[in-house]
């Protein structure tokens, strides 16, 4: 997987993003403050001028400037949140131009464990979490199994997608949903639904 | 949802331009989304600085000048601001003496100033800051995001900013600012919801006849429904929350808050019945403030906050201030 293999996941992304503003400001209307969708599209909307301003080397690179600029964007938590995901995944890359598959899922762990700390959330807590620690792991068991990387990335695809759907019955105790207490309970996460997107827009 | 606006994307910069045209004693950075008083940097002077999601005006912005904010940054609606607007504001107004930022506890706005705040002391500025908790409908636990920061933010920058302003030390402004946020608690209740302008549509249904217990100021639901109920008893379950978390007694601030959309009528109806309450339990309102202050867009509603005073904290509250939206005795 090359520069050229994430670019197209940054550009993928950029547009299910905006295609599903709507669905994630909804989402976010029934338990939090109805922005996640609004915000996030400000966000990769800014990616995208960002990444026409100036051209990138290598993957690492992009990540990183994918990361910087969601935190110099988007505010709130999504902000930091995803700004830390990307920005760690590019660390972890390096400046390699070539990157395999045990490299991309270990990068993933990685990234996710410093989401988790930022936001001091565990998987349960209904929020990204539960999307991304799922696809972590399928991504991980993948690599050990060998399999190639269109069948891996399917199913951290599947995997995110049903940890955002297994956050409806959840009663939140993280982020704005928590302050809901049970009534958060019956509603799909914002946060884990744009995800499990994004996830999702990983694909050869 | 009609809105006196230009459009959705604009509202905020477009509001800002607003705010700098009619207060010449304010700077704005409409871009930058800062906005600082023009006296600032004050040599020596410790400097306060808050921020948060915008649609709850006058919070912050309004209350910068002398005796109260050195600056704010505004967000987005009902989105906390990025690094980069904290790093900005802190450098336009550090005299120094270090600054203070003061931080509604929200997942979003803790997480955008303490990144700014390494930047800021990367860049060498002193940097302190507290964390306002004192909305009582959201139960602290372990396994919670805690308290939201509401009402209390006011108390917080205008006690704190009147210490700043008399020459105090950072440390000692800090540990003031801990104890108003400490002493305060707050409850808010809805009649209706509110219409984010990019959504163009209110954020929840509720019915005629219902009203949302224990909301927060961004429009998300409360913790549960009732029906609705003459203002003595809305004041009294708002008062019940408080008094059963921090025991109203001797001399209190009470502030009744308008959520943007409740005319200053009712909520001197309100108020009358907080007071009858405070009295009934044998305690006194010391000072009081009624009014839109901390708001949520267009939602009727109001929240009450209560602080308990001792002599130092009356004096810092009596102090003089002036800014766009609070001022006195000066």
């Amino acid at each position: 997987m090359d520069l050229a293999f994430f670019t197209a996941w940054i550009q993928e992304t950029i547009r299910v993003v905006s295609v599903n503003r709507d669905r994630l400001t909804r989402l976010d209307a029934a338990i939090g403050d109805a922005d996640h969708g609004t915000n996030l599209d400000r966000g990769f909307t800014s990616v995208r001028e960002a990444l026409a301003e100036s051209p990138q080397d290598n993957p690492g690179q992009l990540l990183t400037l994918v990361g910087t600029t969601l935190v110099r964007r988007v505010g709130g938590a999504s902000g930091p949140l995803y700004g830390t995901l990307f920005r760690q995944l590019g660390k972890s890359l390096g400046d390699a131009r070539e990157v395999s598959l045990g490299d991309l899922a270990t990068a993933f762990a990685t990234a996710i464990d410093a989401v988790r700390r930022l936001g001091k959330a565990a998987e349960g807590d209904k929020t990204m979490v539960d999307a991304l620690a799922p696809a972590s792991r399928a991504l991980a068991d993948a690599a050990r199994e060998g399999l190639r990387p269109d069948d891996a990335l399917e199913r951290a695809a599947v995997a995110a997608a049903e940890g955002a759907k297994a956050t409806i019955p959840l009663q939140a105790r993280k982020g704005r949903a928590s302050y809901l207490g049970p009534r958060s309970v019956g509603h799909e996460d914002p946060g884990a639904a744009s995800a499990a997107l994004l996830v999702s827009a990983l694909r050869p | 949802m009609k809105k006196l606006i230009n459009n959705p994307e604009s509202v905020v910069a477009d509001a800002l331009a607003g705010l700098a045209a009619a207060h010449p004693t304010l700077r704005v950075d409409v871009g930058g989304r800062v906005v600082w008083r023009a006296d600032a940097p004050r040599p020596g002077k410790v400097a306060l600085v808050s921020g948060g999601g915008s649609g709850h005006e006058p919070l912050h912005a309004g209350f910068v000048g002398h005796g109260m904010l050195d600056a704010a940054c505004p967000g987005d609606v009902f989105t906390s601001p990025v690094p980069d607007q904290v790093v900005a504001a802190t450098r336009r107004v550090d005299g120094g003496a270090g600054v203070l930022h003061v931080i509604k506890n929200y997942t979003g706005d803790v997480m955008n100033f303490e990144m700014a705040a390494e930047l800021c002391a990367e860049e060498g500025m002193t940097v302190s800051s507290v964390v306002v908790d004192d909305d009582v409908a959201v139960q602290d636990s372990l396994y919670t995001a805690g308290r939201r920061g509401t009402g209390a933010t006011l108390f917080v920058e205008k006690i704190a900013g009147a210490l700043a302003e008399s020459g105090a030390p950072l440390a000692q402004t800090t540990r003031i600012a801990g104890q108003v946020a400490a002493r305060s608690r707050s409850f808010g209740i809805a009649l209706t919801s509110c219409a984010v302008p990019a959504a163009g549509k209110p954020t929840f249904d509720l019915p005629e006849t219902e009203v949302e217990l224990g909301i927060g100021i961004h429009g998300e639901p409360g913790r549960s429904r009732a029906p609705l109920a003459p203002a003595r008893e809305l004041a009294t379950v708002a008062m019940d929350a408080i008094h059963g978390d921090l025991p109203l007694a001797g001399d209190l601030l009470v502030m009744v808050n308008g959520m943007g959309g409740t005319p200053l009528i009712e909520l001197y109806v309100a108020f009358a019945e907080v007071a009858a309450y405070v009295k009934a339990k044998g305690a006194r309102v010391s000072r009081s403030l009624v009014g839109n202050y901390v708001t949520s867009l267009d939602m009727q509603g109001f929240s009450v906050t209560v602080c308990r005073l001792d002599a130092d904290l009356t004096r810092l509250w009596d102090a003089p201030v002036q800014t766009p939206a609070l001022r006195w005795g000066r």
